[in-house]
Protein backbone atom coordinates (compact mmCIF):
# COMPACT_ATOMS: atom_id res chain seq x y z
CA UNK A 1 0.00 0.00 0.00
CA UNK A 2 3.23 2.21 1.59
CA UNK A 3 4.36 2.14 -1.77
CA UNK A 4 1.53 3.50 -3.87
CA UNK A 5 1.26 6.74 -2.24
CA UNK A 6 3.70 9.61 -3.28
CA UNK A 7 6.59 11.16 -0.71
CA UNK A 8 6.28 14.26 0.66
CA UNK A 9 8.88 16.66 2.57
CA UNK A 10 8.34 17.90 6.02
CA UNK A 11 9.13 21.05 6.87
CA UNK A 12 8.42 22.85 10.88
CA UNK A 13 8.35 26.11 11.97
CA UNK A 14 9.70 25.05 15.55
CA UNK A 15 8.59 28.58 17.10
CA UNK A 16 7.00 31.79 15.56
CA UNK A 17 9.10 34.39 14.17
CA UNK A 18 11.41 31.44 13.17
CA UNK A 19 11.89 29.68 9.39
CA UNK A 20 10.31 26.25 8.48
CA UNK A 21 13.21 24.02 8.29
CA UNK A 22 13.05 20.45 6.61
CA UNK A 23 12.95 17.65 8.99
CA UNK A 24 12.18 14.11 7.09
CA UNK A 25 9.27 13.64 4.91
CA UNK A 26 6.16 11.20 5.08
CA UNK A 27 4.17 8.88 2.44
CA UNK A 28 0.56 10.39 2.03
CA UNK A 29 -2.16 9.43 -0.57
CA UNK A 30 -2.84 13.24 -0.85
CA UNK A 31 -1.46 16.87 0.84
CA UNK A 32 -4.22 16.93 3.38
CA UNK A 33 -2.76 13.16 4.71
CA UNK A 34 0.18 14.62 4.36
CA UNK A 35 0.10 17.10 6.79
CA UNK A 36 -1.82 14.72 9.50
CA UNK A 37 0.94 12.36 8.82
CA UNK A 38 3.64 14.73 9.52
CA UNK A 39 1.83 15.75 12.44
CA UNK A 40 1.46 12.59 13.83
CA UNK A 41 4.66 11.45 13.01
CA UNK A 42 7.26 14.72 13.45
CA UNK A 43 5.45 17.38 16.66
CA UNK A 44 4.37 14.41 19.12
CA UNK A 45 7.34 16.44 21.16
CA UNK A 46 6.13 19.58 20.89
CA UNK A 47 8.49 20.20 17.93
CA UNK A 48 6.41 23.21 16.24
CA UNK A 49 3.93 25.54 15.11
CA UNK A 50 3.21 25.29 11.89
CA UNK A 51 4.01 22.87 8.75
CA UNK A 52 4.70 22.68 5.74
CA UNK A 53 4.60 19.62 3.25
CA UNK A 54 5.44 19.27 -0.82
CA UNK A 55 5.67 16.69 -2.94
CA UNK A 56 9.52 15.33 -3.38
CA UNK A 57 8.66 15.11 -6.76
CA UNK A 58 7.73 19.17 -6.77
CA UNK A 59 11.29 20.16 -5.68
CA UNK A 60 13.96 20.65 -8.21
CA UNK A 61 17.35 19.61 -6.66
CA UNK A 62 21.12 20.32 -8.01
CA UNK A 63 22.72 17.50 -9.26
CA UNK A 64 25.71 16.13 -7.55
CA UNK A 65 27.79 15.48 -10.49
CA UNK A 66 27.87 18.93 -11.29
CA UNK A 67 28.35 20.28 -7.59
CA UNK A 68 32.21 21.07 -8.72
CA UNK A 69 30.83 23.44 -11.18
CA UNK A 70 28.27 24.67 -8.75
CA UNK A 71 30.21 25.42 -5.74
CA UNK A 72 33.76 24.57 -6.65
CA UNK A 73 34.12 28.35 -7.31
CA UNK A 74 33.22 30.06 -5.04
CA UNK A 75 36.21 28.24 -3.06
CA UNK A 76 38.71 30.87 -3.65
CA UNK A 77 36.72 34.23 -3.48
CA UNK A 78 37.91 34.80 0.59
CA UNK A 79 36.88 38.74 0.06
CA UNK A 80 32.97 37.64 -0.12
CA UNK A 81 33.33 37.27 3.51
CA UNK A 82 32.80 40.66 5.16
CA UNK A 83 35.89 39.06 8.04
CA UNK A 84 38.39 39.13 4.99
CA UNK A 85 38.66 43.35 5.11
CA UNK A 86 40.33 44.97 7.87
CA UNK A 87 38.16 47.59 9.49
CA UNK A 88 40.33 50.59 9.71
CA UNK A 89 40.25 51.96 13.65
CA UNK A 90 38.69 55.23 12.43
CA UNK A 91 35.56 53.91 11.21
CA UNK A 92 32.99 54.45 13.61
CA UNK A 93 29.56 52.55 13.58
CA UNK A 94 30.09 50.25 11.19
CA UNK B 1 -41.25 27.23 59.03
CA UNK B 2 -41.77 24.72 61.62
CA UNK B 3 -38.68 22.64 63.12
CA UNK B 4 -39.96 19.17 61.84
CA UNK B 5 -40.37 21.00 58.14
CA UNK B 6 -36.81 22.28 58.19
CA UNK B 7 -35.93 18.46 58.69
CA UNK B 8 -37.69 17.45 56.22
CA UNK B 9 -36.66 20.35 53.95
CA UNK B 10 -33.13 19.51 54.53
CA UNK B 11 -33.49 15.79 54.46
CA UNK B 12 -35.13 16.59 50.78
CA UNK B 13 -32.30 18.84 50.03
CA UNK B 14 -29.37 16.10 50.88
CA UNK B 15 -31.57 13.06 48.89
CA UNK B 16 -31.08 15.32 46.00
CA UNK B 17 -27.38 15.61 46.26
CA UNK B 18 -27.26 12.65 46.57
CA UNK B 19 -28.84 11.60 43.53
CA UNK B 20 -27.35 14.24 41.60
CA UNK B 21 -23.96 13.06 42.89
CA UNK B 22 -24.67 9.18 41.99
CA UNK B 23 -25.61 10.19 38.53
CA UNK B 24 -22.77 12.09 38.15
CA UNK B 25 -20.32 9.56 38.97
CA UNK B 26 -22.28 7.09 36.46
CA UNK B 27 -22.27 9.86 33.76
CA UNK B 28 -18.26 10.19 34.34
CA UNK B 29 -17.53 6.88 34.35
CA UNK B 30 -19.49 6.55 31.50
CA UNK B 31 -17.41 8.98 29.64
CA UNK B 32 -14.18 8.20 30.50
CA UNK B 33 -15.59 3.66 30.00
CA UNK B 34 -16.22 4.79 26.34
CA UNK B 35 -12.74 6.60 25.97
CA UNK B 36 -10.69 3.98 27.55
CA UNK B 37 -12.40 1.07 25.55
CA UNK B 38 -11.85 2.88 22.52
CA UNK B 39 -8.58 3.96 22.73
CA UNK B 40 -7.60 0.05 24.01
CA UNK B 41 -9.39 -0.80 20.76
CA UNK B 42 -6.95 2.02 18.62
CA UNK B 43 -4.09 0.27 20.78
CA UNK B 44 -4.65 -2.85 18.98
CA UNK B 45 -3.70 -1.57 16.01
CA UNK B 46 -0.09 -0.91 16.90
CA UNK B 47 2.69 -2.93 14.96
CA UNK B 48 -0.55 -3.82 12.37
CA UNK B 49 -1.44 -0.84 10.35
CA UNK B 50 -1.03 -0.06 6.17
CA UNK B 51 1.77 1.92 7.22
CA UNK B 52 4.06 3.43 9.61
CA UNK B 53 2.43 6.87 9.74
CA UNK B 54 -0.51 5.15 10.12
CA UNK B 55 0.62 3.59 12.84
CA UNK B 56 1.57 6.51 14.67
CA UNK B 57 -1.06 8.31 13.63
CA UNK B 58 -3.86 5.82 15.37
CA UNK B 59 -1.41 5.64 18.46
CA UNK B 60 -1.93 9.16 19.13
CA UNK B 61 -5.24 8.69 18.81
CA UNK B 62 -5.30 6.05 21.29
CA UNK B 63 -3.07 7.68 23.43
CA UNK B 64 -5.31 10.81 23.80
CA UNK B 65 -8.13 8.72 24.28
CA UNK B 66 -6.53 6.97 27.28
CA UNK B 67 -5.32 9.97 28.43
CA UNK B 68 -8.71 11.81 28.39
CA UNK B 69 -9.90 7.91 30.50
CA UNK B 70 -7.36 8.77 33.10
CA UNK B 71 -8.76 12.29 33.94
CA UNK B 72 -12.10 11.18 33.80
CA UNK B 73 -11.74 7.65 35.70
CA UNK B 74 -9.60 9.61 38.45
CA UNK B 75 -12.69 12.22 38.77
CA UNK B 76 -14.79 9.34 39.29
CA UNK B 77 -12.96 7.58 41.65
CA UNK B 78 -12.92 10.91 43.45
CA UNK B 79 -16.46 11.24 43.81
CA UNK B 80 -17.36 7.69 44.33
CA UNK B 81 -15.16 8.44 47.70
CA UNK B 82 -14.29 4.74 48.33
CA UNK B 83 -10.49 4.44 48.12
CA UNK B 84 -10.29 2.88 44.77
CA UNK B 85 -8.28 5.50 41.78
CA UNK B 86 -8.35 5.01 38.02
CA UNK B 87 -5.78 2.35 37.60
CA UNK B 88 -8.33 -0.09 39.87
CA UNK B 89 -11.84 1.20 37.94
CA UNK B 90 -9.85 0.54 34.62
CA UNK B 91 -8.06 -2.72 35.62
CA UNK B 92 -10.34 -4.38 38.33
CA UNK B 93 -13.74 -4.29 37.22
CA UNK B 94 -15.05 -6.68 35.24
CA UNK B 95 -17.59 -6.26 32.04
CA UNK B 96 -20.89 -5.54 33.55
CA UNK B 97 -19.20 -2.59 35.61
CA UNK B 98 -18.07 -1.45 32.62
CA UNK B 99 -20.59 1.58 31.36
CA UNK B 100 -18.55 2.54 27.73
CA UNK B 101 -21.21 2.88 24.65
CA UNK B 102 -21.47 -0.10 23.48
CA UNK B 103 -20.18 1.11 19.91
CA UNK B 104 -17.00 1.78 21.34
CA UNK B 105 -16.08 -2.18 22.10
CA UNK B 106 -16.82 -2.93 18.64
CA UNK B 107 -14.10 -5.29 17.24
CA UNK B 108 -11.30 -2.92 14.82
CA UNK B 109 -12.03 -5.07 12.00
CA UNK B 110 -10.53 -3.81 8.64
CA UNK B 111 -9.67 -0.07 8.50
CA UNK B 112 -12.41 1.07 7.19
CA UNK B 113 -14.37 -0.45 10.04
CA UNK B 114 -11.85 0.87 12.47
CA UNK B 115 -12.31 4.28 10.57
CA UNK B 116 -15.78 4.53 10.31
CA UNK B 117 -16.17 3.62 14.11
CA UNK B 118 -13.94 5.92 14.83
CA UNK B 119 -15.84 8.82 12.78
CA UNK B 120 -18.89 8.39 14.22
CA UNK B 121 -17.59 8.83 18.13
CA UNK B 122 -15.30 11.22 17.31
CA UNK B 123 -18.56 13.41 16.02
CA UNK B 124 -20.30 12.43 19.20
CA UNK B 125 -17.66 12.89 21.38
CA UNK B 126 -16.73 16.63 19.81
CA UNK B 127 -20.50 17.51 20.76
CA UNK B 128 -20.53 15.81 24.42
CA UNK B 129 -16.99 18.10 25.22
CA UNK B 130 -18.41 21.01 23.67
CA UNK B 131 -21.48 20.97 25.46
CA UNK B 132 -18.84 19.99 28.80
CA UNK B 133 -17.29 23.22 27.94
CA UNK B 134 -20.16 25.17 30.18
CA UNK B 135 -21.04 22.50 32.97
CA UNK B 136 -21.86 23.56 36.06
CA UNK B 137 -19.05 21.16 37.09
CA UNK B 138 -15.90 22.89 36.94
CA UNK B 139 -13.70 19.88 36.85
CA UNK B 140 -15.22 18.56 34.27
CA UNK B 141 -15.59 21.39 32.11
CA UNK B 142 -11.84 21.60 32.72
CA UNK B 143 -11.55 18.23 31.06
CA UNK B 144 -13.50 18.78 28.33
CA UNK B 145 -10.94 21.71 27.42
CA UNK B 146 -8.82 19.98 27.14
CA UNK B 147 -10.45 16.78 25.49
CA UNK B 148 -12.12 19.00 22.34
CA UNK B 149 -9.16 19.82 21.19
CA UNK B 150 -7.69 16.62 20.88
CA UNK B 151 -11.43 15.59 19.52
CA UNK B 152 -11.38 18.41 16.87
CA UNK B 153 -8.04 16.73 15.39
CA UNK B 154 -9.69 12.67 16.02
CA UNK B 155 -12.47 13.79 13.80
CA UNK B 156 -10.77 15.70 10.92
CA UNK B 157 -8.07 12.55 10.95
CA UNK B 158 -11.47 10.23 10.65
CA UNK B 159 -13.42 12.14 8.68
CA UNK B 160 -10.87 12.85 6.06
CA UNK B 161 -9.82 9.11 5.92
CA UNK B 162 -13.94 8.64 5.37
CA UNK B 163 -13.95 10.79 2.52
CA UNK B 164 -11.19 8.97 1.26
CA UNK B 165 -12.35 5.43 1.50
CA UNK B 166 -15.57 5.99 0.41
CA UNK B 167 -14.58 8.11 -2.98
CA UNK B 168 -11.62 6.14 -2.96
CA UNK B 169 -11.49 2.73 -5.20
CA UNK B 170 -14.47 0.55 -5.48
CA UNK B 171 -12.92 -1.59 -3.09
CA UNK B 172 -12.55 1.07 -0.23
CA UNK B 173 -16.19 2.37 -1.26
CA UNK B 174 -17.57 -0.78 -0.92
CA UNK B 175 -15.32 -1.61 2.93
CA UNK B 176 -16.99 1.97 3.93
CA UNK B 177 -20.09 1.25 3.34
CA UNK B 178 -19.95 -2.32 4.43
CA UNK B 179 -18.65 -0.99 7.73
CA UNK B 180 -21.16 1.50 7.87
CA UNK B 181 -23.68 -0.60 7.36
CA UNK B 182 -22.25 -3.03 10.31
CA UNK B 183 -22.19 -0.43 13.49
CA UNK B 184 -24.88 1.99 12.23
CA UNK B 185 -27.39 0.13 14.47
CA UNK B 186 -25.06 1.13 17.98
CA UNK B 187 -25.70 4.57 17.26
CA UNK B 188 -28.90 4.88 18.73
CA UNK B 189 -27.50 4.30 22.09
CA UNK B 190 -25.28 7.57 21.29
CA UNK B 191 -28.41 9.65 21.94
CA UNK B 192 -30.95 7.67 23.72
CA UNK B 193 -31.44 9.51 27.35
CA UNK B 194 -32.36 7.56 30.30
CA UNK B 195 -32.71 8.70 34.08
CA UNK B 196 -28.64 9.26 34.60
CA UNK B 197 -28.51 11.73 31.66
CA UNK B 198 -31.91 12.98 32.42
CA UNK B 199 -30.34 14.07 35.56
CA UNK B 200 -27.21 15.36 34.87
CA UNK B 201 -29.08 17.75 31.98
CA UNK B 202 -31.53 18.87 34.52
CA UNK B 203 -28.25 19.43 37.39
CA UNK B 204 -26.85 21.64 34.04
CA UNK B 205 -23.50 19.11 34.26
CA UNK B 206 -24.27 17.83 30.94
CA UNK B 207 -25.64 18.88 27.79
CA UNK B 208 -29.08 17.42 26.95
CA UNK B 209 -28.41 14.53 24.77
CA UNK B 210 -31.62 15.38 22.52
CA UNK B 211 -29.98 19.17 21.70
CA UNK B 212 -27.14 17.21 20.70
CA UNK B 213 -28.49 15.00 17.99
CA UNK B 214 -29.65 17.41 15.15
CA UNK B 215 -25.44 18.86 14.84
CA UNK B 216 -24.08 15.51 15.07
CA UNK B 217 -26.17 13.98 12.89
CA UNK B 218 -25.72 17.16 10.30
CA UNK B 219 -22.07 16.30 10.92
CA UNK B 220 -22.37 12.78 9.82
CA UNK B 221 -24.38 13.69 6.84
CA UNK B 222 -21.56 16.38 5.59
CA UNK B 223 -18.73 14.25 5.56
CA UNK B 224 -20.81 10.81 4.22
CA UNK B 225 -22.25 13.29 1.62
CA UNK B 226 -18.55 14.04 0.47
CA UNK B 227 -17.71 10.39 0.87
CA UNK B 228 -20.30 9.20 -1.63
CA UNK B 229 -21.66 7.16 1.48
CA UNK B 230 -24.97 5.94 2.15
CA UNK B 231 -26.75 6.95 5.70
CA UNK B 232 -27.81 3.35 6.94
CA UNK B 233 -31.90 3.79 7.74
CA UNK B 234 -32.06 3.63 11.60
CA UNK B 235 -32.70 0.65 13.02
CA UNK B 236 -33.65 1.35 16.48
CA UNK B 237 -32.19 -0.95 19.20
CA UNK B 238 -31.71 -0.90 22.41
CA UNK B 239 -28.36 -1.44 23.26
CA UNK B 240 -27.21 -0.81 27.00
CA UNK B 241 -23.48 -0.61 26.65
CA UNK B 242 -24.05 2.43 28.98
CA UNK B 243 -26.13 0.50 31.69
CA UNK B 244 -23.20 -2.20 31.31
CA UNK B 245 -25.02 -4.69 29.61
CA UNK B 246 -22.27 -5.63 26.43
CA UNK B 247 -21.88 -7.23 23.73
CA UNK B 248 -19.45 -10.45 23.96
CA UNK B 249 -16.60 -8.10 22.45
CA UNK B 250 -15.99 -6.23 25.39
CA UNK B 251 -15.13 -9.25 28.03
CA UNK B 252 -12.29 -10.52 25.41
CA UNK B 253 -10.74 -7.08 24.63
CA UNK B 254 -10.67 -6.39 29.02
CA UNK B 255 -9.09 -10.08 29.32
CA UNK B 256 -6.05 -8.46 27.45
CA UNK B 257 -6.24 -5.57 28.79
CA UNK B 258 -6.54 -6.60 32.63
CA UNK B 259 -4.43 -9.31 31.77
CA UNK B 260 -0.88 -8.05 33.51
CA UNK B 261 -2.77 -6.41 36.39
CA UNK B 262 -4.75 -9.19 37.28
CA UNK B 263 -1.47 -11.35 37.20
CA UNK B 264 0.38 -9.04 39.42
CA UNK B 265 -1.86 -6.75 41.11
CA UNK B 266 -0.19 -3.13 41.29
CA UNK B 267 2.91 -3.66 39.13
CA UNK B 268 4.28 -0.34 37.77
CA UNK B 269 7.40 0.10 35.44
Amino acid sequence: MTQDWPLFEVFIRSRSGLEHKHVGSVHASDARMAIEHARDVYTRRQEGVSLWVVRSSDIMASDPAEADALFEPARDKVYRHPTFYAIPDEVKNL
Amino acid sequence: MSAANAADEMKGQSLNAQLSNDARLRYVLRLGDTSLVLGQRLGEWVGHSPALEEDLGLANLALDLVGQARLLLSYAAEIEGKGRDEDALAFFRDAPQFTNLTLAEQPNGDFAQTLVRQFLLDAWQLEIYEGLASSSDTRLAAIAAKAVKETRYHFRFSSGWLIRLGDGTEESHRRAQNALEGIWRFTDELFVADEVDEQVAAAGIAPRLADLQPRWSAHIDEVLGGATLQRPASIPYPWHGKRGVHTEHLGHMLTEMQHLQRTYPGAQW
